[in-house]
């Protein structure tokens, strides 16, 4: 078993045991701690998969950002942050057995794929994969488009958020 | 190959082939020598915070006109060991109701959040930890791991003065780390790269980007300063107000964690300014000698935090809204504009003979500019406050 397949192993553990501790977590603060556990699962995966860039963005952007702002949500909403009442609703046994369905669906689907051992090729070591991305993000016959869109995007619930806490007289 | 020249290359080949004639695999080999670099790094970076402790309480002594520790040794130079003894030996206490495993885990992330920040230092010519193509990036995340420290330290201890404290800091960092991370982009469109290495061979022959831009290097010791939480934007602890925030309810060795954290990592921000700004390791015979490189690296990373010490023990606090003004409509703004006189600048005059005059004079202009509107509308605001008041009417 190659380093990267433990790596994986282990990470996928961490992934899975923090995202269900983050919705069967009493305590909102703990599943946001345990959300962010999740996320840095995520951001190890792909830096196995030589995608360093993407490793920093997912730390910098969910770690960074969303946890903490998830973290003053919390804090700004909730006097008591525990919760004492019923974790489920009464439809939960039609949501295991779909949930289960799909499950058996993807993995019965994925073991008759035939590259599921296979090892990702090795990016040569001349490659730089940020230029890369950086080009393929600004060049007009890649993905310069939707790039744009997402930024004017990000700028309109900016410019919604400031006009929603502007204080008209 | 020389020992003077390249002296963890000689180490690691020594050291590799001691280890495989004692019949370990080539690939575990290289897992050993790597965790031995790891530790050897973390110590050297721990052993110089112990010494960091005499630097600022001498420092901040000399500020205020005091002599500072002068009983323990020459100079008082062994008092970190009374502090740490004193650190170690004190009452371990958890407060009541304190949510114990995110209560201890706050002091180590913050510390480790400062320690990983040194993986991707370039300390001298062939010595370094790892070279990172993202290591820009990968500060900005260290830096959030911060963060979501001091907010778990401040939510776990169930104390209000240090949630507030916390929220205060975290408020702070949010902000200021835009026009840090713009302040971080001026380098990387000098060079082309994130990465550090890049960064600090591009300034070789005292080339240093100080040089090309001196407004990026000053935004980036106000936005550091106030990520570091340092006078004047200390708003984390006000000894009147919330006491000393965040870190409140630690004791002991946990208080020490963040002690020695906030100390390194205000050194850490001076060696990033060097690296960034001054040149890095960059001096003369420093490339042959790397030994020669790490004393240049020292001494630019200690003028930094000299820097920030200086600072901090001469400026008074500042109201929260005023700091948080400061950032929005004074930092973020100026940041971005600069941001965009240097690409402009930068693409136009490469390679021209104009290129670092023309380069400064641009950072010129925008801070006089900059400085002519701030005149402009503090007059007007200060108009606004002496207008008379219309008569009133009898």
């Amino acid at each position: 078993m190659a380093a990267s397949q433990i790596i994986f192993i282990f990470s996928a553990a961490l992934i899975i045991a923090s995202a269900v501790m983050v919705v069967s977590s009493r305590n909102l603060i703990h599943a946001a701690l345990w959300l962010i556990a999740a996320l840095f699962g995520v951001a190890i995966l792909y830096a196995v998969l030589d995608a360093g860039f993407l490793a920093v963005v997912q730390v910098v952007v969910y770690i960074g950002a969303i946890a903490i702002m998830f973290i003053f949500a919390v804090m700004l909403t909730h006097r008591d942050m525990r919760d004492s009442g019923v974790q489920v609703n009464p439809g939960w046994p039609l949501a295991a057995v779909l949930s289960l369905l799909t499950f058996g669906g993807l993995f019965a689907i994925l073991s008759k794929w035939n590259g599921l051992g296979n090892l990702p090729a090795p990016i040569p070591g001349t490659t730089n994969t940020l230029a890369q991305l950086g080009l393929a993000l600004t060049s007009p016959d890649a993905y310069v488009l939707p790039f744009e869109v997402a930024s004017v995007l990000l700028l309109a619930a900016l410019i919604g958020s400031v006009y929603v806490a502007m204080n008209k007289k | 190959m020389n020992f003077l020249s390249d002296p963890i290359k000689v180490i690691s080949t020594w050291l590799t082939s001691l280890l495989t004639g004692w019949g370990l695999s080539a690939g575990l080999t290289s897992v050993l020598l790597s965790l031995v670099g790891i530790v050897l790094m973390i110590t050297a970076v721990m052993v110089l915070d112990i010494m960091l402790v005499w630097v600022e309480r001498k420092v901040v002594a000399r500020f205020q006109g005091r002599l500072g520790p002068n009983r323990v040794g020459p100079y008082g130079l062994f008092q970190p060991f009374p502090d740490i003894i004193k650190l170690i030996i004190k009452e371990d206490i958890t407060p009541d109701g304190a949510d114990k495993l995110v209560y201890n885990m706050a002091p180590i992330i913050s510390l480790g959040s400062v320690i990983f920040l040194w993986a991707v230092v370039p300390i001298a010519a062939r010595i370094y930890g790892a070279d990172l193509n993202v290591a820009l990036l990968y500060m900005v995340a260290a830096g959030s791991l911060g963060t979501l420290s001091i907010i778990m330290a401040g939510w776990a201890s169930n104390n209000k003065y240090a949630l507030l404290g916390a929220f205060r800091q975290v408020a702070a960092m949010i902000s200021f780390e835009i026009p840090m991370v713009v302040a971080l982009l001026i380098p990387t469109i000098l060079t082309g790269s994130l990465s550090l290495q890049v960064i600090t061979d591009k300034q070789s022959g005292g080339n240093w980007f100080f040089l090309l831009s001196p407004l990026g290097a000053l935004l980036f010791l106000v936005s550091a300063i106030a990520e570091l939480g340092r006078s004047p934007f200390d708003l984390n602890e006000g000894e009147s107000e919330i006491v000393s925030g965040y870190h409140i309810e630690y004791t002991g060795m946990k208080f020490g964690l963040f002690y020695a954290g906030e100390l390194l990592h205000a050194f850490t921000f001076g060696g990033f300014l060097s690296i960034l700004f001054f040149g890095g390791w960059h001096g003369p015979a420093a490339s042959t000698y790397p030994l020669l490189g790490v004393f240049y690296f020292v001494v630019k990373a200690m003028i930094g935090y000299w820097v920030i010490m200086w600072i901090k023990y001469t400026v008074p606090r500042i109201r929260i809204d005023h700091m948080l003004m400061f950032n929005w409509k004074f930092l973020t703004p100026l940041a971005f504009a600069l941001l965009i006189v240097t690409a402009v600048t930068n693409s136009l005059l490469k390679g021209s003979s104009f290129y670092m005059p023309g380069m400064f004079l641009s950072n010129f202009l925008l801070g006089w500019i900059t400085i002519e509107i701030m005149r402009f509308s503090s007059r007007k605001q200060r108009l606004a406050v002496k207008a008379p008041e219309p008569a009133v009417q009898h």
